[in-house]
């Protein structure tokens, strides 16, 4: 299988802008392989160097050293975004628009003709279940509904390749299940998805392999099924893999 | 190109699903239909001091209008996270300034026709002329105008944080050159070293917005139409601050973290 997804020797660092400046290193020496069709979850604890990851991978942040590609194409160049879709954390689209006007808007970035613009927002409308609310301005929506566009965005160009930063995090029970029906249905679809996730149970579920990062460092790479027989579960292999000690309750 | 269109796309249809022009455009309806209405000491030429009004409030408005829409773009995209999955599309960060200036100047401009329309009914209903190319001269460069403001914004919106102080920062700026940037000449000759040359510096480092605002005169007191060369020369001046500040906002955006 193809790698579409790879970062070498990947180093972030962010200096603060305070009088004494601090620099504190987010991602250290980071390498990472996703191949095509894969369901690949990321996974560490909260400032592990999840988002930043993605951040680079988006173009958003510049590494100190080391590189990443996707398709192959370095990420500073925008055409290795062209067959990717991405869903940020808690996102708030434009909220004047509704959701087909904010759909056919991303369609316009890229390039999809009236045709194909519309044959794509009224499927995906239909799979995040938003059909009877394509109408509705954004302001409108729940945060599950929010999620759910912000979903369909990120499919708009029909991507060979999804990044999710915690697409269920803040949705209740519901929201969750049907976030992750999507994608397991982009799963049998064959897509390939890139997800950080606190979800244990979700990502065990779901993923193919996991990478576990702790302190901007790859703690841990590999089959699911590999992590999870080394240890009762995978919440477990987690927490024993970033270090966390089990206190006893008195 | 179709990703700047769609970008600019989206900002006129904040513009018009907002309240802002409406107010301003109601308000300054209401002002000027009362003062036309008034008849003060039988003055035949009244009907001057209510466009010279109208005119005011056409500008003031226009200036408000364009300033606030323009300094929350970029600050709002970041607040409210959006421009993340913008800038995981395929475009680049200067595809996304020039986007916005775009939108912002292309509502701007609508909304110069909905205010200069409602003035040409408000003259013609008194004065029963048309000087069409009269008014077609000062709204163009009054247009053209805004564009080095709405450049001059954009560029504010990536320096300071909050659009709230962008804003006003931007509103005393422009307001400053049009009423006191053509005297900063005459009072550099005032002064002596180094000040004298630090004044003659700003007056010809800063955009003279004011001979636009002063193409109001054109419609106030019938004067006869500038000469073409000149509205265009008047045009590429505009426009060269214009791509200045664009230039120095899509460098300042370069090199911006949006994380």
């Amino acid at each position: 299988m193809s790698v579409i997804l790879k970062t070498e020797k990947l180093r972030v660092e962010f200096t603060s802008r305070e009088f004494r400046q601090t620099t504190k290193v987010a991602l250290s020496s980071l390498d990472l392989e996703v191949s095509a069709g894969e369901i690949f979850g990321f996974l560490g604890p909260n400032g592990a160097g999840k988002t930043t990851t993605i951040n680079v991978l988006l173009g958003f942040v510049t590494p100190k050293s080391g590189a990443a590609y996707l398709f192959g194409i370095d990420v500073r160049q925008p055409i290795a975004r062209q067959r990717i879709g991405y869903l940020p954390e808690m996102t708030y689209y434009y909220k004047f628009l509704s959701a087909e006007e904010l759909l056919r808007f991303y369609a316009k970035i890229f390039g999809l003709s009236r045709s194909e613009t519309d044959k794509r927002i009224g499927k995906l409308l239909k799979l995040v279940e938003l059909e009877h609310a394509s109408k509705r301005q954004i302001k409108t929506y729940s945060k599950g509904m929010q999620q759910r566009i912000g979903l369909a965005q990120a499919l708009i160009n029909n991507p060979d390749l999804l990044i999710l930063d915690e697409p269920t995090s803040g949705l209740d029970p519901v929201g969750r299940m049907k976030v992750r029906e999507i994608i397991q249905r982009l799963k049998n679809e064959g897509k390939t998805v890139f997800f950080a996730s606190h979800e244990l149970g979700e990502v065990e579920t779901i993923c193919d392999r996991v990478a576990i990062i702790a302190d901007g460092e790859l703690k841990t790479i590999g089959r699911v099924s590999d992590i999870v027989a080394q240890h009762p579960n995978l919440e477990k292999a987690f927490l024993e893999i970033t270090g966390y000690q089990l206190q006893p309750v008195a | 190109m179709r990703t700047v269109f769609a970008l600019a796309g989206v900002v006129i249809k904040e513009l018009y699903r907002r309240k802002d022009f409406y107010v301003l455009f109601i308000l300054t309806i209401v002002i000027c239909v009362i003062m036309a209405m008034v008849n003060i000491f039988n003055d035949n030429q009244i009907i001057r001091y209510i466009k010279e009004l109208c005119l005011l409030l056409i500008w003031i408005s226009s200036l408000v209008i364009a300033i606030t829409t323009t300094a929350r773009q970029i600050p709002a995209e970041r607040e409210q996270r959006t421009l993340l999955p913008l800038l995981a599309k395929p475009l680049t960060r200067t595809q996304v300034i020039f986007g916005k200036f775009l939108g912002c100047w292309l509502a701007c401009g609508l909304v110069l026709i909905c205010f200069y329309a409602f003035f040409g009914v408000l003259a013609a209903s008194r004065e029963h002329t048309w000087p069409l190319l009269n008014y077609f001269q000062a709204a163009f460069l009054h247009w053209v105008m805004l564009g080095a403001v709405i450049a001059l914004t954009l560029l504010g919106s990536l320096v300071f944080a909050a659009p709230s102080s962008n804003s006003t920062i931007c509103f005393v700026i422009v307001v400053a050159i049009l009423t006191i940037g053509r005297y900063l000449d005459a009072f550099a000759l005032s002064l002596a070293e180094p000040l004298r040359s630090v004044f003659y510096a700003i007056y010809f480092a800063i955009p003279h917005l004011e001979w636009a605002f002063g193409m109001r005169n054109l419609i106030v007191h019938d004067w006869p139409l500038i000469t073409w060369n000149f509205f265009c020369l008047d045009i590429l001046y505009s426009l060269a601050y214009t791509a200045v500040f664009l230039v120095a906002a899509c460098l300042v955006f370069r090199r911006k973290a949006v994380n």
